[in-house]
């Protein structure tokens, strides 16, 4: 990513913890001295219901408050919501689009026109129910954005998760998100 | 004069919020704690529950009775604070009119949402401006940051012998209040010394000193007094509020003023705007400038006491003004804004163009493109095309 404006849209189900990664994705552009915004699109949050969340991150201050139209990352931690939502919708040029599937990108472009962006997959669910044990794709998914943008290194990403989640979760709870940090890294395929 | 270096936090609105509150530790927080009432409340009741704060934390059945023991609160002579949203507000505002007329300093957040009907939960000011002749000072602000810094800021302006006013905080439902971004806190410390101690006041429950407040006045009594010196109050606040300020300034190298400036040197153009809008307003001043257009912005901070004379003076030389609602007044010449601010044309004898515009109510998205062709509008009527008198509506849909 070279351009200064990095605008981040993100397309979940109510307890993806999307919201949560968006604010940690904010966190890690803190640490790197970027200006950065991030929020929900605002309704009634219901359990399994689709959400949509934003991510600003720039080297200049932010002072726009609206919707972003034109996302370059999109992010989508459920696979079944492409069939159902336009999730490139004002995507711009070349925008990357990562979603949460154990299918390749070549298998989604078999059913799925996504037009000219650069699509990753990367199998977040099922690294987090290997390394957490429990499906929550969020903290993998930080880890493939890094990978995918280049905003953030490995490191950079674990040592922030380390210190944010240790507070609140067992050395076992962190080490697994660390762990499908890397994994997810390693693994996102274009 | 500016701080050594803060860490910045990622933090929507309502947590900066919260975070100041607890900073401030007030005696007594009195509040609503259901929808539509905001995580202001929640997050402090956390502190609550820690042990974070010393402040007394009472729950209550309905805004009526937050407000309504908020008065009790302060009446007293405890340092009281709440916070409200939308209908919750309107439910409130008998009760607001007690607490000012009583000269009770009350800091209350007020996040900007909708009224019904039909039900809508999202960002627009008519809650607040529903209350604008209750005798609270308004302050609007645009982010997080200046949204806590304002927290902070309120008690020196309200507590001060001179105003002795309830004050009320806004800032951008959802937009700003569920949005993280950046803030950089002061420690409490810091903020301990910039409010200092509660002045003593005269106050209920002073068996040394007694005093009578709120009490029935008949009709030849001096209700139509107590008014006035309301309204008294009210003109001190202006250099109260400032002089708070250009304090913060020095503390912070944060600077704030009544009405915001951007780019108003020579501008012929000018939008005037509060709350989150006008930040993305700046954008657009910038791209038009750009492009040789003498377009500026005035951010509104300070709605009550309207500062008549600054936006008289920062227009004296503007040929169109377009005036941003982001609430109606069904019936009257326009929304609150614009009209506040014609009459402070008019008072002043100064015969700029004026034009109202209403936009994002109920949370409608209000994009760069939209203020764009706001300013565009300004731009030809600058050049000699019409300028209407009837409201245009900003991204309504058929419109």
């Amino acid at each position: 990513m070279t351009s200064q404006l990095t605008e981040v849209r993100w397309h979940a189900r109510g307890g993806q913890g999307a919201v949560t990664a968006a604010k940690m994705v904010a966190e890690l552009a803190v640490g790197r001295g970027k200006h950065f915004q991030a929020f929900p699109e605002y309704g009634p949050e219901r359990s399994g219901a689709p959400i949509v969340a934003f991510t600003r991150i720039s080297d200049e201050p932010i002072q726009t408050y609206s919707p972003i139209e034109s996302p370059n990352v999109i992010l989508v931690l459920d696979p079944t919501l492409i069939a159902s939502i336009d999730v490139v919708e004002g995507a711009s040029e070349q925008a990357v689009v990562i979603i949460n599937t154990e299918q390749t990108p070549e298998e989604i472009k078999k059913d799925h026109d996504f037009g000219n962006v650069r699509l990753m997959t990367v199998a977040a669910s099922k690294i987090a129910n290997e390394t957490i044990g429990r499906n929550l794709p969020n903290t993998p998914m930080v880890g493939a954005v890094a990978k995918a943008t280049g905003l953030f290194g490995l490191e950079e990403v674990q040592d922030h998760m380390r210190q944010s989640f240790s507070k609140k979760f067992s050395e076992k709870v962190v080490n697994g998100n660390l762990e499908a940090v890397r994994r997810a890294f390693e693994e996102v395929k274009e | 004069m500016a701080q050594t270096e803060v860490k910045t936090l990622a933090i929507t609105g309502n947590g900066a919020v919260s975070l100041a509150m607890k900073q401030v530790d007030p005696d007594v927080v009195a509040a609503y704690p259901i929808t539509p009432q905001t995580d202001v409340v929640q997050n402090f009741s956390q502190y609550v529950a820690n042990g974070d704060v010393k402040a007394e934390f009472v729950t209550v059945e309905s805004e009526h009775s937050a407000m309504s023991a908020c008065i009790g609160s302060a009446g007293a002579g405890a340092r009281t604070m709440t916070a409200t949203s939308s209908a919750g507000y309107a439910l409130m505002v008998e009760v607001c009119f007690v607490a000012a007329s009583m000269r009770l300093p009350i800091i209350m957040t007020t996040v900007n949402r909708a009224l019904s009907g039909p039900i809508n939960i999202h960002c627009d000011h008519s809650d607040s401006m529903l209350g604008r002749d209750s005798g609270w000072l308004q302050i609007y602000n645009e982010d997080g940051q200046e949204a806590y810094d304002a927290t902070v800021m309120s008690f020196p302006i309200a507590e001060h012998k001179d105003v002795r006013l309830p004050l009320m905080n806004m800032y951008d439902g959802f937009i700003i209040s569920g949005a993280i971004g950046p803030l950089k806190p002061l420690s409490a410390e810091q903020v301990q010394q910039f409010i200092g101690q509660a002045p003593d006041y005269p106050k209920l429950l002073d068996a040394k000193n007694p005093v009578t407040m709120g009490p029935f006045d008949g009709l030849h009594g001096w209700y139509f007094e107590q008014k006035i010196a309301q309204n008294i109050a009210m003109e001190n606040a202006l250099d109260v509020i400032q002089d708070t300020y250009d304090r913060f300034y020095e503390l912070t190298g944060r600077r704030y003023e009544h009405l915001m400036k951007y780019r108003m040197d020579d501008a012929e153009i000018v939008v005037v705007v509060a709350n989150s809008a006008a930040g993305t307003a700046r954008a657009v001043v910038d791209k038009l400038r750009n492009e040789g257009i003498k377009a500026g912005l005035i951010k509104l901070r300070t709605f009550r006491p309207f500062p008549v004379k600054l936006y008289a003076e920062a227009l004296a030389d503007v040929k169109v003004v377009g005036v941003m609602d982001r609430a109606d007044s069904f019936g009257a010449p326009g929304g609150p804004l614009y009209m506040e601010v014609l009459t402070s044309l008019y008072q002043e004898g100064q015969c700029a163009k004026a034009v109202n515009f209403i936009y994002g109510l109920g949370g409608r998205d209000v994009f760069p493109q939209n203020i764009e062709d706001v300013y565009r509008r300004l731009d030809a009527i600058a050049k000699g095309e019409d300028a209407p008198r009837e409201r245009i509506y900003v991204n309504a849909k058929g419109m």
